[in-house]
């Protein structure tokens, strides 16, 4: 793709190609203006396609492996260990990367910090698609698949905390897509629909406060379940909610602030002015937005030490791990950020969001794999396991790349030759109108 | 049954959805409601490990009355009790093809070897139950803890929730993978009034079937009657709020691999806190921040209300 920037090649990014002035057809658009023969060229010429071509060749059939073998031909099938790595990375590490949805537009759309505006799709982006394929994960983990929807229609175990998860998953889900509906109904030009989606913007976000509120706490619910079994470091009966709750956040702000740099340094191409010329300030500001929650879930976790009397464990071997984690993870970061925050390095900033993120898989691997039965005996996911939760990762990479090469994710789509832009007026869209904002509030109310 | 409504109430704290007031009152509800202390007519087991020698009959009436399959081992096998796994660190436990298994114990408490039978314990109020998002599970009036496979997503969220790690997975079918743990005879005996196959086997006396309420009773007699042979605790009575199975023993508990760090409430107390706040959160967020998102318009939302007005006025023109 780089070959042809150099060349002088523009791709997409409006309605209208700009030197006949007709319409792009969707074929054009999936290809970003290049002739079949020219795209299939910069496929096959980028190395990380190859990559990619590897982990599926690998990875694709093992998954049709597990599902004509059964679970226990990929798993190790353990009765102590139900869950592996496709939850415990795929569902319980996925969610909390994937808050950068509610995050960011509770700030833009809710607190009115345009500032933040430029990167508001891609952190809607990585919402949904985070959600997405941790429903895929789950696909791939649950005995029954083709039951995914019995918790929504069959049967209703309302008492459990996981039919929470479930059913704000599904509704959180829906909510992600119409808010990225917005991009894409732009793309395909229909633009009734993404006025008629604009409109319930703030219904939506506050909507997807309520449901990731609820949710990220409920994943941590979840682990009340098991007191015995999860290590009382990582168990906290009362605030297990808040703490996958306030590490979402960082996790969510982190996540954005990683993507957005590997987009800057591999698609350059494809990121709009505005973008590139604000992500600094925004990656500055976002930063400073995670050290917030990590100093937070700093002081509930020694709360949370506190509470319970945990000081004996950390004298202990899983203490020493305990330590590390909240080391490499929280105070560390807090001290890089920090850094990078008074002196306005954003490479400095960059790297602590890669670390936080680490800190952030360590923490919920730890309390969901490793440190699960401490008391047991330990177990490892093998081989065929870590292989599927490569490929739906990069599957992830693939459809998040795909997506943001073509949707007005990074770039801002140009409907109208900037001459007629002054003779049509547009309507305002960025900003809804307080009357707008009003109607929505009753109706939020009155429903 | 208070049980019921517990349901009632955690049903209604869930899926509140847009009716926060409706959420609040069920809630003020169960809270005046007092503790479920399970079906009064449950039947139970006292396991006496006094009593118990070893002789697996049990598995084999199990094996039998189920129709499992036979063991790569036969029952009068009795080498299965030198089998450990996981370096060691793990004893005999129950699978998808045995409800049950006999495990001995060299303890130093005691010269002779103690035996103990591991299976369901069949909980006053099961963490396999109340973890289930498609109700599963059962906790029929007998005591028993049934499993209905036709609902079941295979989530395992049961196995992870259950304070004993019964509950096992035949994770080996691709098309019909359940969970499979005893079901205290529940279709072919409990149901009728007659005592699980296991009991009905045991040469030793050492399984009582009976009202749990008696065995109780029971249980604290034996204790009272020779309290230098036993341990004085019932192990079951209060551990994650009761279960129908419970055992005495000579040793202390955890020398024979019991857990006896369990909580004495049910698991599903740990939950309440956070689905307390449920229908809070869908109460008062809304409001909450939609007045923080008309504060962040800076107050000037009555201004520019008119002016939108009309905006849209010369618009519509």
């Amino acid at each position: 793709m780089k070959h042809f920037i150099k060349e002088g090649f523009k791709p997409v990014d409006s309605l209208n190609d700009p030197t006949d002035g007709h319409q792009w057809s969707i074929m054009q658009k999936l290809l970003l203006g290049l002739s079949p023969k020219e795209y299939f060229q910069q496929l096959r010429r980028n190395p990380f396609n190859w990559f990619l071509f590897m982990i599926f060749a690998v990875g694709l059939p093992v998954i049709v492996y597990r599902y004509i073998n059964g679970l226990g031909s990929v798993m190790h099938g353990g009765f102590d260990y139900p869950w592996g790595l496709f939850l415990g990375f795929g569902l319980f590490c996925m969610v909390p990367l994937s808050a950068s949805g509610f995050l960011l537009g509770t700030t833009v759309e809710l607190f009115g910090h345009k500032g933040f505006k430029p990167i508001l799709n891609l952190a809607l982006l990585n919402g949904l698609l985070g959600y997405f394929f941790a429903v895929v994960f789950l696909l791939v983990d649950l005995g029954c698949p083709w039951r995914l929807y019995y918790p929504m229609v069959v049967a209703w175990g309302t008492a459990a905390v996981l039919f929470l998860v479930g059913w704000h998953v599904a509704t959180y889900l829906t909510v992600q897509v119409l808010e990225v509906s917005e991009a894409f109904f732009e793309w395909i030009n229909w633009p009734t629909a993404k006025n008629y989606i604009h409109k319930g913007t703030i219904g939506l976000t506050v909507a997807g406060i309520i449901l990731s509120t609820l949710h990220q706490g409920a994943l941590g619910t979840l682990l009340t379940y098991a007191p015995g079994k999860v290590h009382p470091l990582w168990y906290s009966a009362e605030f297990m909610w808040i703490f996958f709750l306030c590490s979402a956040v960082f996790a969510g702000l982190c996540m954005v602030i990683a993507v957005s740099t590997i987009v800057k340094k591999t698609m350059a191409w494809r990121c709009g002015d505005e973008f590139l010329d604000n992500l600094d300030t925004i990656t500055i500001g976002l930063a400073k937005g995670a050290s917030m929650a990590l100093v937070t879930y700093f002081v509930i976790k020694l709360i949370g030490l506190i509470h319970d009397n945990q000081w004996s464990y950390l004298a202990t071997g899983w203490g020493k791990l305990y330590m590390a984690e909240i080391f490499l993870g929280v105070i560390l970061p807090v001290t890089l950020f920090s850094f990078g925050i008074r002196r306005k390095s954003v490479g400095l900033i960059r790297f602590t969001a890669f670390l936080t993120i680490g800190g952030l898989l360590m923490n919920r691997l730890n309390t969901v794999l490793i440190t699960f039965n401490w008391n047991l005996y330990q177990e490892w996911p093998p081989l065929l396991e870590t292989i599927i939760s490569v490929t739906i990762f990069f599957l992830f990479v693939t459809v998040y790349r795909f997506i943001l090469y073509r949707l007005p994710i990074l770039y801002s789509w140009k409907t109208e030759p900037a001459a007629e832009l002054v003779s049509v007026p547009v309507p305002d869209l960025a900003d809804p109108s307080p009357a707008q904002a009003k109607q929505q509030l009753v109706s939020e109310m009155s429903s | 049954m208070s049980g019921i409504s517990r349901r009632k109430f955690l049903k209604s704290t869930v899926v509140a959805g847009g009716s926060a007031a409706a959420a609040m009152s069920s809630t003020k509800k169960a809270f005046a409601m007092k503790e479920f202390e399970g079906y009064p007519e449950s039947m139970g087991v006292l396991v006496d490990l006094t009593r118990c020698i070893g002789c697996r009959t049990c598995e084999a009436a199990c094996n039998k009355e189920h129709g499992l399959p036979e063991p790569a081992l036969p029952f009068d096998d009795f080498s299965v009790f030198d089998q450990v796994f996981h370096e060691g660190k793990q004893k005999r436990r129950t699978t998808e093809k045995a409800y049950t298994v006999v495990n001995r114990y060299e303890t130093k408490d005691q010269g002779a070897p103690v035996y103990r039978k591991l299976q369901c314990f069949h909980c006053s109020e099961p963490a396999c139950l109340t973890s289930c998002f498609v109700n599963a599970y059962t906790k029929t009036k007998e005591g028993a803890v049934i499993y209905n496979a036709d609902v079941c997503v295979g989530c395992r969220m049961c196995m992870v929730a259950c304070p004993f790690s019964m509950p096992a997975y035949t994770y080996d079918s691709a098309l019909h993978p359940q969970i499979i743990k005893c079901n205290f005879c529940y279709d072919s005996r409990l149901k009728n009034g007659k005592p699980p196959a296991c009991v009905e086997a045991c040469p030793q006396d050492a399984l009582t079937f009976g009202h749990r309420k008696t065995l109780v009773k029971t249980a604290h007699e034996r204790i009272k009657a020779n309290p230098k042979k036993y341990v004085d605790h019932v192990y079951g009575e209060t551990e994650v709020g009761g279960t129908s199975w419970m055992y005495l023993s000579s040793v202390p508990f955890d020398q024979v691999d019991f857990n006896t760090t369990l909580q004495h409430h049910p698991i599903l107390d740990n939950t309440k806190s956070f689905l307390g706040i449920v229908p809070m959160v869908l109460g008062i967020w809304p409001a909450m921040f939609l007045g923080f998102h008309l504060l962040a318009k800076g107050g000037k939302g009555e201004k520019k209300d008119k002016e939108s007005k009309n905006r849209v006025e010369v618009q519509g023109e």
